[in-house]
């Protein structure tokens, strides 16, 4: 099970390579990583699914609010939070399994965003769990091609990245 | 009244205090070097860029102040990459100047561009690359600011040739606030009295004393504790001269080449007070043998350092001379004679020593000491002469011990000891040097010599690479694979730049012959030709624990 980290960073140039560099020179295993820009334009959001036991993870932390650019690094995981991934995925779909598809789509609560004669686009966002369950139940279609954005994650409640207590 | 960036360089950095730089011209730095030309600030020009960035490095650890180096783009920036990066691993405050191609050709393989901010991301402590000639003065804070404060290390601004060559107005860029950089300074109330409890109750406490100690000048306050607890304290081969090496207390360097009582100390003590290390592998050795008993209170500046290589049970992130001072308020013990009594006892019956026969490098470095003294500064290159240099020399001042220990740079020494040179003008300077190192900055007698710098040179000469051939032989069968070196004369080469040199091949010249070059007011060359196949002993062998000394 990955841990969750949200990290505030400046919006500069450079700042994901000082990141990424970080992790690959000192062997910390990325599971997913996503990166957008904020309410302020200065700042930058990313939210960091990492491997590890407390030991890794406290280094990564130390690690992270080293380098200069970062502001804030707050390891979400044990505290309450949502957290959403969001899923394209391009399935063979011709008329004769449309109408299974759409079944599935419904279960999921998911969405068609476009078909073409042989293939439907489908959109779904969820946690990891309904993510992969997706992908499962429309893998027998043939998936033509998907895309995951990697988790993104707020904590619950008004308490903001910013506001919040470091350890 | 509009400056050039190149002046605004200028202004920004006599802002800073600085009044030396080392460097090296070249065509993107144009417009600074026209700056320079009738500034006010000394400019030391090397003859390789890698020199500049050391002797901006041994000028740093000398002086304590900031060291500055300058180069041009491309090969210039990279030539400097071995200099920021030891400076790194060893924590000193530099700031690193290139030049960089104008903006317009950034990104499109334009002639001598490298992409030296993208280079230097894991070897700086932070990096630059400034896009607009407004953004410059602030940029300049900002880098000494990010260099000075909190664990020093090496920042790197990138300037491309328009930014220097453009003009704007120049004016004090106000308070410099990065919101992601707060270094720490106090330990928190709660670790302060775990600790002064756990040191308290300790019965064998050692103190493992690092280059934080002199970083933070809290050689006072390390010298306090210790007497008060009547702790042996070991130091790293970093921390040499934080702590008087003549002290009854010391023991010494600890780890690979460390002396025996001091690794035993470390082996059997119940409480290690690590100060202003990091656990380096060639302290540590065997991580799990490596004081298995003690329970570790961890001091440094840096949080990062905090069980990043062995488990701490009291972490305490802060200014080391703080967070000493701290302690010491707190602090009530009663200390335990039996643990020095022990600790005493293995220092007479594991003594450092050596053969005396024959030309031997232990004996050279004794002579230069008793000569030269604690009034000396000692910067080495890396290899054997390092280690017999830290083991034989007694240092009693902090910063007075000059030497590459992160990074392990051969070659650094010599220009070191320059930039230790043009730091203290007034100051008897030597580096101890290997026959090999000296050869990989040798070209630097000219900068030595073009400035009256009167550095001194021991060269240790056993015509090896004589670290290398001492593992060859321990480890590899003494099968010797390429370290063999034929040298030039040394002398003639010295005499070549218009320094002297002067060869020495029996123990009876040596002490005229450090006489003479102390007394000289040239750089001299000092060519010891000692015995070939000397080691450096005791050792840990690699891998082993610290208590499992060879010789």
């Amino acid at each position: 099970m990955g841990n969750t980290l949200t990290v505030l960073v400046e919006n500069n140039p450079g700042v994901l390579a000082r990141v990424a560099g970080m992790f690959s020179r000192r062997g910390y295993n990325i599971d997913s990583l996503s990166v957008s820009t904020t309410d302020d334009p200065r700042i930058s959001r990313m939210t960091i699914v990492v491997q590890g036991d407390e030991a890794v993870l406290q280094q990564v932390t130390r690690q992270l609010r080293k380098l200069v650019d970062v502001i804030n690094v707050q390891d979400i995981t044990k505290e309450p939070h949502v957290h959403r991934e969001l899923i394209l995925v391009k399935v063979n779909g011709d008329t004769t399994v449309r109408a299974e598809i759409m079944q599935i789509v419904e279960i999921f609560r998911a969405r068609i965003i476009d078909v073409s004669q042989d293939s439907l686009i489908v959109e779904a966002t969820g946690d990891a769990g309904k993510i992969n369950a997706i992908e499962d139940a429309l893998k027998h279609f043939g998936l033509r091609e998907m895309v995951r954005t990697g988790k993104i994650a707020l904590l619950r409640g008004g308490v903001t990245a910013v506001e919040y207590e470091e350890e | 009244m509009l400056l050039t960036g190149g002046e605004i360089l200028i202004e920004a950095l006599k802002d800073q205090g600085v009044d030396t730089i080392f460097g090296y011209p070249g065509g993107v730095v144009l417009p600074i070097y026209d700056a320079l030309y009738d500034a006010d600030i000394n400019h030391i020009l090397v003859r390789h860029e890698q020199a500049a960035a050391h002797a901006a490095d041994g000028y740093a650890r000398a002086t304590g102040r900031c060291g500055v180096c300058l180069s041009t783009s491309g090969p210039g920036a990279t030539n400097m990459v071995t200099g920021i990066a030891n400076a790194m691993m060893d924590s000193v405050p530099m700031v690193a100047l290139t030049g960089q191609v104008a903006t317009p050709l950034l990104g499109r393989d334009s002639f001598q561009e490298a992409d030296i901010t993208g280079i230097t991301m894991p070897i700086t402590k932070h990096n630059f690359l400034v896009r607009d000639v407004n953004d410059l003065a602030r940029t300049i804070k900002e880098a000494f600011h990010i260099a000075t404060t909190g664990r020093p290390g090496p920042v790197l601004v990138d300037i491309p040739r328009d930014v220097s060559g453009n003009k704007t107005k120049y004016e004090d860029p106000g308070p410099v606030f990065k919101r992601g950089y707060h270094p720490h300074n106090e330990a928190k109330p709660e670790q302060v009295l775990a600790a002064a409890k756990a040191i308290a109750a300790a019965r064998r406490p050692v103190i493992y004393a690092g280059g934080g100690i002199i970083n933070s000048g809290a050689s006072p306050e390390l010298q306090k504790l210790a007497e008060m607890i009547m702790a042996p304290v070991a130091t790293t081969l970093m921390g040499l001269g934080g702590f008087p090496g003549d002290h009854a207390l010391a023991v010494g360097m600890l780890g690979m080449h460390g002396s025996k009582y001091a690794n035993y100390a470390i082996y059997e003590s119940d409480l290690l007070i690590a100060v202003g290390v990091r656990f380096d592998d060639r302290v540590t050795g065997k991580v799990e043998s490596f004081a298995p008993d003690a329970k570790v209170i961890h001091i440094d500046i840096d949080p990062a350092e905090m069980g990043k290589n062995v488990r701490v049970d009291i972490p305490m992130a802060g200014d080391v001379k703080t967070v000493l001072g701290q302690i010491l308020e707190v602090l009530e013990v009663r200390p335990d004679p039996h643990w020095d009594e022990k600790v005493q006892a293995w220092k007479r019956e594991y003594p450092l020593d050596f053969h005396k026969e024959g030309m031997k490098p232990q004996a050279i470095i004794r002579e230069i000491c008793d000569l030269a003294g604690d009034k000396a500064w000692i910067a080495t290159e890396v290899g054997q002469n390092q280690m017999w240099t830290a083991q034989y020399y007694t240092f009693t001042r902090p910063r007075s011990f000059i030497t590459s220990g992160g990074l392990g740079t051969m070659g650094f020494g010599f220009p070191a000891a320059i930039g230790v040179q043009v730091g203290c003008p007034d100051e008897l300077v030597f580096d101890i040097a290997g026959d090999g190192s000296i050869q990989m900055n040798i070209q630097e007698l000219a900068t030595a010599v073009n400035y009256e710098l009167p550095v001194n040179v021991a060269i240790l000469n056993n015509s090896f690479l004589g670290m290398v051939r001492q593992w060859q032989e321990l480890f590899y069968n003494k099968r010797y694979s390429h370290t063999e070196l034929k040298n030039p004369e040394f002398v003639k080469v010295a005499e070549a730049y218009g320094a002297e040199g002067l060869k020495i091949t029996e123990n009876a010249g040596i002490r005229p012959a450090l006489e003479q070059a102390i007394a000289s007011s040239k750089p001299v060359f000092l060519d010891f030709v000692i015995d070939r196949e000397e080691n450096v002993m005791p050792m840990v062998p690699p891998g082993a624990a610290i208590n499992k000394m060879i010789g």
